[in-house]
Parts: C-alpha cells; structure tokens; sequence
C-alpha cells in the first residue's frame, strides 16, 4: 500500500527577486513498512521533500497524495489535522517543548488527537519504554542528554501510530553511540509496527541502516536502489 | 485545553524577570488610576459635604425674585415672616433644620485695609450654625442678644492682623441703597477648612444684621438641612408654592454636579492612555516571546497544533499577565486610597470660585469605579495581546522550523 505518492513535484523558493529551485518534477512512491534514507549534497533538497511530505508545506507545482488524501487541495487547518493522525517528525535539533516533561511532551499529540486519559497513560507509558526512557519520565528537556531528548522525540512522534515518520537528520547532533541507538530503535520499531520511516543523512553508518536509499542532486532524483 | 494553560503559565516562567516586569507595568498603571480617581472622587465628595452644609444647605426656600448672586438686601427681593416659614418647614419629616439667613455684603476696615465681604446673618441657636461653632479656633460663638458682637474667619483675621475684642469697621450695602456703618467686636474666629470661604464671610445675628442692612424683619432664605440629602427632590416637591423660589442642592451646585460628570471622562480618557500605553509593554513581551519560540512555534504545528490553539496559548500566557498584574494593581491602588482616604493630603488655599473645597482631601473610592478600571485594564490588555497571538497562530510551518533557536 502507498503511503506518499508525489507526482512532478516542484517547489520553488523566492525571496525578493532570487528564486530557487529547491526540487524540479519529483515523482516518487513511498510504500508502507519502507524504511528509507535520503542522501544528497546539502543544498539537494532533502528538507524541503520531507517538509512537502509532512505537509507543512505546499509544492509549488505538481500532485502529493499521502494515505490517499490529495494533500495540495488542503487548506492549512486540514493539513494539520492530516498531520495529527497520519505523520510524525523527528528534527536534527531534538525539538521537544521545554516547558514540558518527557511524559507531557509524548502525551501532547495524543491530547490533540483527543485521546482519553488512561489510554493516554498507557500509549505513554509503552513508548517510553520503548525507547528505554522509562527512568527519565518527568525530567524537563533541558535535565535530559540530547541522546536522550532525540528518544523522546522519537517517542512522541509514534505517539499517534502515524502512517509514516518523517525524520531530518536524526542522528547530526547525537555522538556515534547516541545515533546508532536511535538508529537502532527506530529500525526496530520499524520492524515491529511496519511503520513508515523516512530520513533525510549525510550520515554514511545511518545510510547502512536503510533497505532503500534514494539520493537527491540539484532538486531531482539521480539514484533510487533498494537492497536486501 | 487544560494543557494550553499548563502550558501557558510555565511559559510566563521561562524569563521571569521579563513576566514579572510586564505585569508591573500593569499593576502600577492600574493602582495609579484607582487612586486618582479616589482622589477625584473624594475631592468633589469634600467640596459637596463643605458647600452644602456651610453654603447652600440641602435646600434654600427663597422670595421669587430672589437673586442669590445679587447679595441685594432690598425688601421686594426678601422673605417675608421668615421664622413662621422656617418653622413650617423643620415641621416635615424630612427636614433636619430649617433656619432663616440673611446676606448682604459689606467691606471690613481695619485702619487703612479694607476686605470685601458677605456678611451673614444667622439664627445663634440653630444647629445649622455647627460647621462654624465646631470651627471655632478662638474666642466663642455669637449669642442672640449680642447687637456689637461678630464671628469672622481665620484667614481674614490674619489679614487684617486683628484678634479676639478687637474692634473692625463693617459698611453694609443697606435695603435703601444707601451704605450704612458701624464698628464691631470680635468675639470668636473660626475655620471652616475651606480658606476662600473663611476669607470673605462674616457672621452676625439675624436681628442684628437685619438692624444694620435695614432689611427689617425680612430674611433672604430659608436654609433647610435634610436628614438626606437624596429626599431633596421630594421636599421642594412639597414645599412648592408659586409666592417662593425653591430650590434643591443639586440645582443650586450646579457646577459641581458638573465638574463630577466632567472627572468621570477625565478619570475614563486619563485611563485609556495610560493602560493603552502599558498595553504597548505586554505587546511588546509577547511578541519577544513569539519571536523566541519561532521553532518551538513550527514544533507544535508540525505535531498538528492547530493556528486557534496556538493563539490561545499566547492569549492565555496574556491573561496571566494580565490576571497578575490587575490583582497587584488593585491590592496596591486600594492600599493607597485606604490610607490616603483616612490621612487626606493637604492641599490649601485651592478654593474656585463658586466651589468650596476643604484643605484637606480625603481620597474615596468606590467600588463602582474600581469595578470600572479594572474591566477597562482587562479588556486593553487582552485586545493588545490579540495582534502577538495572532501572529504566532499564522506562522508558517516551514519558515518557523528554520527559526534560530
Ligand atoms: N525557506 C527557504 N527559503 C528560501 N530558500 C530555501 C528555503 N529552504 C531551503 N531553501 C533553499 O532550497 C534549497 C534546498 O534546501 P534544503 O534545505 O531542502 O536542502 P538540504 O538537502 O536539506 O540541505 P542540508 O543537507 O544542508 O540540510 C537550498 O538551495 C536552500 O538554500
Ligand atoms: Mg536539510
């Protein structure tokens, strides 16, 4: 089943009278259970493919369809409901909310999505200890190591069994052991919930992990292999 | 929802310093304007009580030509068997005192000095005499019989560098036209508190004032105190008859009642700008912290925070704000009309013309007004906090992510 399918997707940035031509006629198809890594030169594009794929942002030109809602015909409160119970985001910076704990900041989404309270602490409770932070529950980011905030990052963004996780350079900010866990336990989870995960590296020990690696130069795809 | 305001108020902890400075803005804006208008407030309560009981009483029962800035002591202007209407009048319910007075106006000699004043004759036994006889700084009140004795202010005694038995000439504009004069002795000075007042009246009996001026047994109203001051309206009702002038507290003050309409939008426009500039200072906050939350702002949407909650993040992290620092504001602005309210400020010789004043205000603040300012500091704050708000809930998404962090 298709997760993402974009066809000739070009976004166009302009600032004054500059424009760039972030990606140019992308057309791609993201399977459920993929797990694949996006390489590329900096400057190629990544983050803006997976800015377009989480819908946070809108192509210039050209069709997105993610778990079979036409994403470009969205308004922005629609894009942010598809958000809430489709797609998660990890960030190269481990952007949780500073003013909440470990626990609150996992339990956010499922409160926007509207979730009960004990269904709430149990979702909770689960991933945390999937990403063995179960000791750290009520530390505040700030009392937390980044290995440890990127874990709790990833945590909240599986909270809502999302169709697919959108990850930007996971690991650029975590030490070698710090990213192979991370890398670790997103391949797991991967493994156990097929869930979706696609991550945007330079990291070459992280593009090991991936089955699937597509590779981006100048906004448009020049290599798509898949291994295993 | 519970979680925006958990939120919210962590937020406000973030730059405490910043929080807390804000809300003093606030606070110290709102306790500002509560004094003020207590200060107003009381300011025009004083002059009311010292007008009305010294000058006009609640009600004056007049001849119909009377012309009370006349002063004239000619017969077709007076009352005719002024103690027999007095006594049908204190006869109501109502009415406290009723007590016939006569003013003509004169000028005291003193050697080569000489002051204009009014001079009044009063009934020595009325009660309607307690402002003076409680006023009294030296010497003792006038007493029926007394045809030489007269009861002159503090200030003017100063002027005139006179005491207690001294002798002043007074010349009277009499009934006839012509001018009459005669020497006098002083028997008692009083202070009413209100200088302007005290500068430029002297008291004498009515018998006596009314021998001196000519005016024979006629007076020039009826001065009539109420037991309050709110039944005006209803005993002028009663006491109207088409051979006298009645009128009422209110109708006399007109100035006064004015000048309270007049405070009232001074204290209203006053307050506007100075919590409309404050508002500026929480605007300004919130929209530092919007800018410092850019990417924590592109966080929250991107876990599917919709613009509306975003905004109400920001608006409930202002009500905060404004929720503590109103409540400072109020306790501060409270404890200083409480205090000013018992000590009064001292002011002096602030008399106006046609408005009697004490030297001292006494700060007075109603729950009216408080209630008032405190609805007027919400409603600003929160209106300003609406545009920041706004602003954090049309963030972009993307444009947020990229934020500095
Ligand atoms: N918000 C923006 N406004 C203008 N130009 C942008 C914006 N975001 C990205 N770009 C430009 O679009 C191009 C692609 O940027 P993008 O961030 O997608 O690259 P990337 O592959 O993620 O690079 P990196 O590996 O350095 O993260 C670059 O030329 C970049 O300068
Ligand atoms: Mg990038």
């Amino acid at each position: 089943m298709e997760v993402a399918k974009l066809t000739d997707v070009t976004r166009i940035y302009k600032i004054g009278e500059v424009e760039t031509r972030a990606l140019n006629g992308i057309s791609m198809t993201i399977e459920e259970a993929e797990f694949t890594a996006l390489v590329g030169p900096s400057g190629s594009g990544k983050t803006t493919l997976l800015q377009l794929i989480g819908c946070l942002d809108k192509p210039t030109a050209g069709k997105i369809i993610i778990n079979n809602e036409d994403a470009t015909k969205l308004n922005r409160n629609q894009r942010a409901d598809l958000r809430k119970g489709t797609i998660g985001f990890v960030f190269q910076f481990f952007a949780l909310i500073p003013t909440l704990t470990a626990y609150e900041n996992v339990e956010l989404p499922l409160l926007l999505n509207g979730k009960n309270p004990t269904e709430r602490k149990g979702r909770v409770m689960d991933l945390l200890e999937s990403v063995d932070m179960l000791s750290h529950t009520h530390h505040r980011p700030d009392q937390l190591s980044g290995g440890q905030q990127q874990r709790v990052a990833v945590a909240r963004a599986l909270s809502t069994n999302p169709k697919i996780i959108l990850a930007d350079e996971p690991t650029a900010n975590l030490d070698t052991k710090n990213g192979e866990q991370i890398m670790n336990i997103m391949q797991k989870l991967n493994q156990d919930t097929h869930t979706t995960f696609v991550f945007a590296t330079h990291d070459p020990r992280v593009i090991k992990y991936a089955k699937r690696v597509i590779t981006l130069e100048d906004g448009v795809i020049v290599g798509d292999s898949t291994s295993k | 929802m519970s979680k925006i305001i958990i939120m919210a108020f962590r937020n406000l902890g973030r730059n405490r310093r910043r929080s807390i400075l804000s809300a003093l803005a606030l606070s110290v804006s709102l306790a500002l304007l509560i004094f003020m208008s207590a200060f107003n407030r009381g300011q025009i309560r004083s002059s009311m009580e010292t007008t009305l009981n010294l000058d006009s009483g609640h009600i004056q029962v007049r001849a119909t030509d009377y012309d009370p800035d006349k002063l004239s002591v000619a017969w077709e202007y007076l009352l005719e068997n002024p103690e027999q209407a007095a006594a049908q009048i204190e006869a109501l319910d109502q009415v406290k005192v009723a007590t016939p007075r006569l003013i003509a106006s004169g000028i005291v000699s003193v050697q080569d000095q000489h002051s204009g004043v009014k001079i009044m004759g009063v009934d020595p036994a009325s009660i309607a005499n307690a402002p003076f006889i409680d006023g009294l700084v030296e010497g003792e009140f006038l007493t029926a019989d007394d045809r030489e004795g007269i009861l002159i202010g503090y200030p003017l005694a100063e002027n005139l560098k006179i005491g207690i038995g001294d002798q002043i000439n007074l010349l009277v504009n009499t009934s006839a036209g012509s001018v009459d004069e005669q020497s006098f002795t002083i028997r008692g000075i009083f202070s009413t508190n209100s200088t302007a007042y005290d500068k430029a009246i002297v008291l004498m009996p009515i018998a006596k004032a009314q021998a001196f001026s000519g005016a024979d047994k006629h007076a020039s109203f009826i001065f009539v105190l109420l037991h309050d001051r709110d039944d005006a309206k209803a005993v002028a009702a009663a006491l109207k008859n088409p051979n006298l002038q009645v009128e009422t507290w209110a109708e006399m003050n007109d100035i006064l009642v004015v000048m309270d309409e007049f405070s009232n939008a001074f204290i209203l426009i006053l307050g506007s700008i100075v919590l409309g500039i404050t508002a500026t200072v929480i605007v300004n906050t919130l929209i530092m912290s919007v800018f410092e939350r850019t990417r924590e702002i592109g966080v929250l949407t991107s876990i599917g925070m919709k613009g509306s909650q975003i905004m109400s993040l920001f608006l409930v992290e202002a009500s905060f704000l404004a929720a503590g620092g109103i409540a400072f504001g109020l306790l501060v602005g409270w404890a200083l009309s409480a205090y000013y309210g018992m000590v009064g400020i001292y002011f002096g010789d602030l008399g106006v013309t046609g408005i009697l004043l004490g030297d001292r205000i006494y700060a007075y603040l109603t729950l009216e007004d408080t209630i008032k300012l405190t609805i007027t500091a919400l409603v600003i704050t929160l209106l300003a906090s609406i545009y920041p708000a706004l602003l954090a809930s049309r963030m972009e998404p993307v444009e947020a992510l990229h934020g500095k962090n």
